[in-house]
């Protein structure tokens, strides 16, 4: 058993055995149930950090949304030197290191494809080098190139006309989340000496093909590891050991991170679930009285700055799909341990209290892991929180813990993963709507009008029947899931030869854990859809072809979100046959297939693509977001539309189900000691009955109205509003967005 | 048993109408005329969905993970009062089941009749706590906000809190219309004479109800009226002695 001086004071003896940072922080941790009291202000230095930041955050506003793109390095881990929030206050950074060496300058990064790299440099004015521009066409394949090289014709059909959509063969996958914490507890050394153990017994002279991909991967992760210690260097820290104090912990744990967003530049970009961790060190150093509660917050404060400026460079088209510029840099906060203890500790307060020290933000994307028995102290100040800034989301601890234990990490807006134990194949999602329009006009999209899907009977009748509907429904649903598993197959595929993961794999096991993350869109428009064609009468509207282009739908038909089981239980019934027809193919690796109900913002470019719907929605209209109810189908008000969410089991959607809410502050309760009081209740209420993820947004929507309308307003700079999955400025939304988010109800009771 | 209910519409999360978090249920027709009503659309009486109290019941009950140690199920309208028995058939499933309710009502309709009574006391002993709206304490000014006389509204308030019934008191604010000082004063001293008010509020005019008076081809009679600013709320909060939590 190795035993390092810096872990003098701590207790256990597994964690020392072997790399097993959940050990180390149950073995070690204080558990927290008192109140937000002992907080610390912002201290000066964090002012003038701070106010550094929101005067490049404006100057990048003015500049049309990026301040600077670097055209002639590639990122690397050790690509660029040293760089400084501002060179005259680089003395008080607590927490060093950027993604290159001018704060929010964004890193060239061609390994997922050189077209999507160019791409976002000329949309922004700037000139792609040629050399690289040579060697990334002609001398070294991307990602993106070895996936078009080997996408069958349906495939592109598919893609070309958004059945599937926001597949990520352009650029990262993202949703790998590497035990960052290891650096800290372990030094980089000793993860090298353990990566070069695991490589020594590989294979056994046995090579095989996967035995072979196996070795070079775990020598790609050692020199990783490697070059994390040559950055470190840069900056001037030697993080070959393990780090003594907080202040080391938090620099370990964050070059660590640092390493991931300087090589790879998937839409999510997650920190992990490091405060409960980092609350150890802080905690030692305060007993020993090295650190003070304004140095902790300090030290907190410098590190979630860090994490609001993570960039990547992205083109116009990315930015339809995911508006706003979001990282998912997400952070969690809370849950309870496997032995009954709450897992809030004065660090998850410390993190919660930077929206306050340091104004609303977007990123990091602060996730509470809730259960109704995380202290009531806690879940008040939270709900504070929310009610003040909107700029937090919610998952329900109770129905994760049983499944990934108490030390998982949210690896994108809602999707959950075992820290340092498994890495997630992110995969997008597969229009169900689209797919009913599919099933009704016999496989030919109802947009492009061609022929996408397999040329089966469409639907000739003026009225729709159920009956006929649902199986024909059902046939399309087999092709989409069939052509849908292959497709990410071919991408992930293709994303580990070319773009794999090194610095964030580096900091998993050698032997993990693989799951494969699809995705549904339009889950709300199909269930109404379905009722409407069930006990409703549905009239269809064709073209000079016979296309179905658009339906008249008379009578009454129950909508999801009304919690009436009639509609919820069509919502079921989607998820688990989707699901089921999911599973019975081959994926890649022996990955574990789950599924996710959840949009981001592509709802609204979904949307676009998506023909006029049985529902009632016209075509073009964005769909609802994620697992939420249709705009304007709720009419019983809030908790009605949650227990309609509620219903559908997060078992089945492994991959998580957000939903989002808009509540109106008059409407919350008379004063904030209600208002805190009632919406604990809610979340209480919504979660004890297994219900995975809110977004709790807390205003009115004159407000928003406002913000759209006089952006320049100052009070309207760090607006944050969640939206599904992640937290974004309402300014730096498009406007169709916001438009979007207006339209939503406003849960304002009159 | 088996009175039917008319109901107008619910809201599941109403967090401003009673206690904590509560399921509101809108009943259907009134038969007051208050100028700046903003549910004009439940005024009929006689229509609306017929619901039996069970099936009501059962529907709310789906809600009572939400309501913890303080919510429950709040009756509003429309008037209530009007559909007296079925609330106190609801109300008494209700009390079987341990939940908290909460009657909103204008008072309209109440008399010191010794049959009204009779009933009245059926529904008071079900009902935890009375949210009762005195619109103006002065009878003439009450006859133009409303088209009703308050005679009946007043004696509801004092028959509740001679019978020891807690209840909030609430008035609409209007600038110009029901916010003089002389009127709010009256109201503070009436309010001083009851013995079991938990709580005042002032209700701030707002107008986005009035859309549902041109839908229902209306003439909105508050037409060029404003909604009050914060200062006026809390000029008027000061008069009744109402503190507020910042």
């Amino acid at each position: 058993m190795v035993n390092y001086e810096q872990w003098d004071g701590f207790e256990g003896r597994l964690w020392k055995e072997e790399i097993n940072v959940r050990e180390f922080i149950q073995k070690n941790y204080t558990p927290y149930d008192g109140d937000e009291s002992f907080l610390a202000p912002a201290t000066e230095a964090t002012d003038k950090l701070w106010g550094a930041l929101q005067k490049l955050n404006k100057a990048e506003r003015e500049k049309g949304g990026v301040l600077d793109m670097d055209t002639d390095i590639v990122s690397t881990i050790t690509s660029h030197g040293p760089g400084y929030i501002d060179e005259s206050l680089k003395g008080l950074e607590k927490v060093v290191g950027l993604q290159t060496d001018k704060p929010l300058k964004r890193a060239f990064m061609p390994f997922g494809g050189i077209q999507m790299a160019e791409k976002s440099l000329t949309e922004y004015g700037y000139t792609p080098n040629p050399e690289l521009h040579k060697i990334f066409t002609q001398y070294h394949k991307t990602h993106n190139q070895a996936v078009f090289d080997v996408y069958t014709p349906e495939m592109r059909a598919c893609r070309k006309n958004k059945i599937i959509t926001g597949l990520p063969d352009t650029y990262g996958r993202g949703r790998i989340v590497g035990d960052y914490r290891r650096i800290a507890l372990y030094g980089i050394d000793h993860l090298i000496a353990e990566k070069e153990a695991d490589k020594s017994v590989c294979g056994s002279g046995s090579m095989k093909g996967e035995v072979i991909r196996q070795r070079e991967e775990l020598q790609m992760q050692i020199n990783a590891l490697k070059d994390m210690k040559e950055m470190a260097k840069m900056y001037g820290f030697d993080i070959s050991m393990p780090a003594k104090d907080a202040k080391e912990a938090v620099q370990w744990t964050y070059f660590g991170y640092l390493a991931a967003i300087k090589t790879q530049n998937g839409a999510a970009m997650s920190i992990g679930r490091v405060c409960t961790f980092l609350d150890i060190y802080i905690e030692r150093d305060l007993k020993k009285g090295i650190l003070t509660e304004t140095e902790a917050q300090e030290l907190i404060d410098h590190m979630v700055l860090k994490f609001r400026m993570v960039k990547f460079a992205r083109p116009e088209s990315y930015n339809q799909l995911f508006s706003g510029d979001p990282v998912w840099a997400t952070i969690d906060l809370g849950g309870m341990g496997v032995d009954g203890r709450s897992m809030i500790t004065k660090t998850d307060y410390r993190v919660l209290h930077t929206l306050e020290n340091m104004g609303p933000s977007p990123e990091p994307n602060i996730t509470v892991l809730y259960s109704s028995k995380l202290p009531e102290a806690f879940k008040k100040y939270a709900a504070y929180i929310s009610i003040t800034t909107s700029s937090i989301q919610y998952e329900n601890d109770d129905v994760m813990k049983p499944i990934w234990g108490d030390d998982y990490a949210i690896c994108c807006c809602v999707s959950a993963t075992q820290t340092g134990k498994e890495m997630q194949f992110f995969g997008a999602r597969a229009n169900l709507a689209k797919c009913l329009l599919y099933a009704i006009n016999g496989g030919v999209d109802e947009k492009n009008k061609v022929q996408v899907g397999p040329k089966l009977q469409p639907i000739t009748s003026e009225y729709l029947d159920y009956d006929e509907v649902m199986e024909k429904y059902d046939a399309m649903l087999d092709w989409l899931a069939d052509v849908y598993v292959n497709t990410l197959n071919l991408i992930q595929y293709m994303h580990d030869k070319y773009y794999y993961e090194s610095a964030q794999m580096a900091l998993i096991d050698t032997n993990v854990r693989r799951t494969f993350a699809t995705g549904i869109a339009g889950f709300s428009h199909v269930i109404d859809s379905l009722s409407a064609i069930k006990y409703a009468n549905v009239k269809v509207i064709r073209d000079e072809n016979g296309l179905a282009v658009d339906y008249e739908t008379t009578g009454d038909f129950p909508r999801y979100g009304n919690d009436d089981d009639r509609a919820d239980e069509i919502g079921v019934w989607l998820l688990r046959t989707f699901m089921g027809k999911l599973n019975k193919h081959h994926t890649y690796r022996r990955s574990e297939a789950t599924t996710s109900i959840l949009t981001i913002t592509s709802n609204v470019v979904y949307g676009k693509a998506t023909g006029a719907l049985p529902d009632g929605r016209k075509a073009g209209e964005p769909l609802s977001p994620g697992a939420s109810p249709s705009y304007g189908a709720e009419q019983n008000g809030l908790l009605a539309s949650l227990n309609s969410v509620a219903k559908i089991p997060y078992e089945w959607a492994l991959d998580g189900i957000s939903n989002t809410q808009t509540i109106n502050p008059d409407a919350l309760g008379h004063d904030i000691e209600e208002q805190k009081d009632n919406l604990v209740q809610a979340m209480d209420g919504y979660f004890d009955q297994g219900a995975h993820h809110l977004n709790v947004n807390v205003f009115g929507i004159e407000k928003l109205k406002d913000a759209m309308e006089h952006p320049e307003k100052e009070e309207y700079a760090n607006f944050t509003i969640r939206v599904s999955g992640y937290a974004v400025k309402f300014i730096n939304l498009t406007r169709e967005q916001q438009l979007d988010v207006i339209q939503r109800t406003c849960h304002a009771h009159m | 048993m088996g009175i039917k209910g008319y109901v107008h519409s619910f809201e599941s999360f109403a967090l401003v109408d009673g206690p904590g978090v509560r399921y509101c249920v809108f009943l259907q027709g009134c038969k007051m005329r208050c100028k700046y009503c903003h549910n004009p659309e439940t005024w009929e009486c006689g229509c609306g969905e017929e619901w039996s109290a069970t099936d009501l019941f059962n529907k709310i009950y789906r809600y009572k993970t939400y309501w913890k140690n303080n919510g429950g199920i709040t009756v509003s309208g429309g008037e209530a009062l009007l559909q007296m028995e079925f609330v106190t058939e609801l109300f008494s499933i209700a009390k079987e089941k341990g939940v908290n309710t909460c009657l909103d009502t204008s008072g309209y309709s109440f008399s010191m009749d010794s049959e009204y009574l009779e009933k009245f006391d059926k529904l008071m002993e079900v009902t935890d706590l009375f949210l009762l709206d005195i619109k103006e304490m002065d009878e003439e000014k009450h006859k133009k906000l409303t088209g009703c006389s308050n005679e009946g509204i007043l004696a509801m308030a004092k028959y509740l809190s001679d019978n020891g019934k807690a209840m909030w008191i609430r008035h609409v604010l209007v600038p110009e219309l029901t916010d003089d000082e002389t009127g709010l004063k009256d109201l503070a001293d009436f309010i001083s004479t009851l013995k079991t008010v938990e709580r005042v509020e002032i209700l701030p005019y707002h107008t986005l109800g009035t859309f549902k008076w041109e839908k229902l081809g209306i003439k909105y009679p508050l037409e060029g009226y404003r909604v009050p600013t914060e200062d006026e709320v809390e000029k008027a909060e000061k008069i009744l002695g109402i503190e507020k939590k910042k």
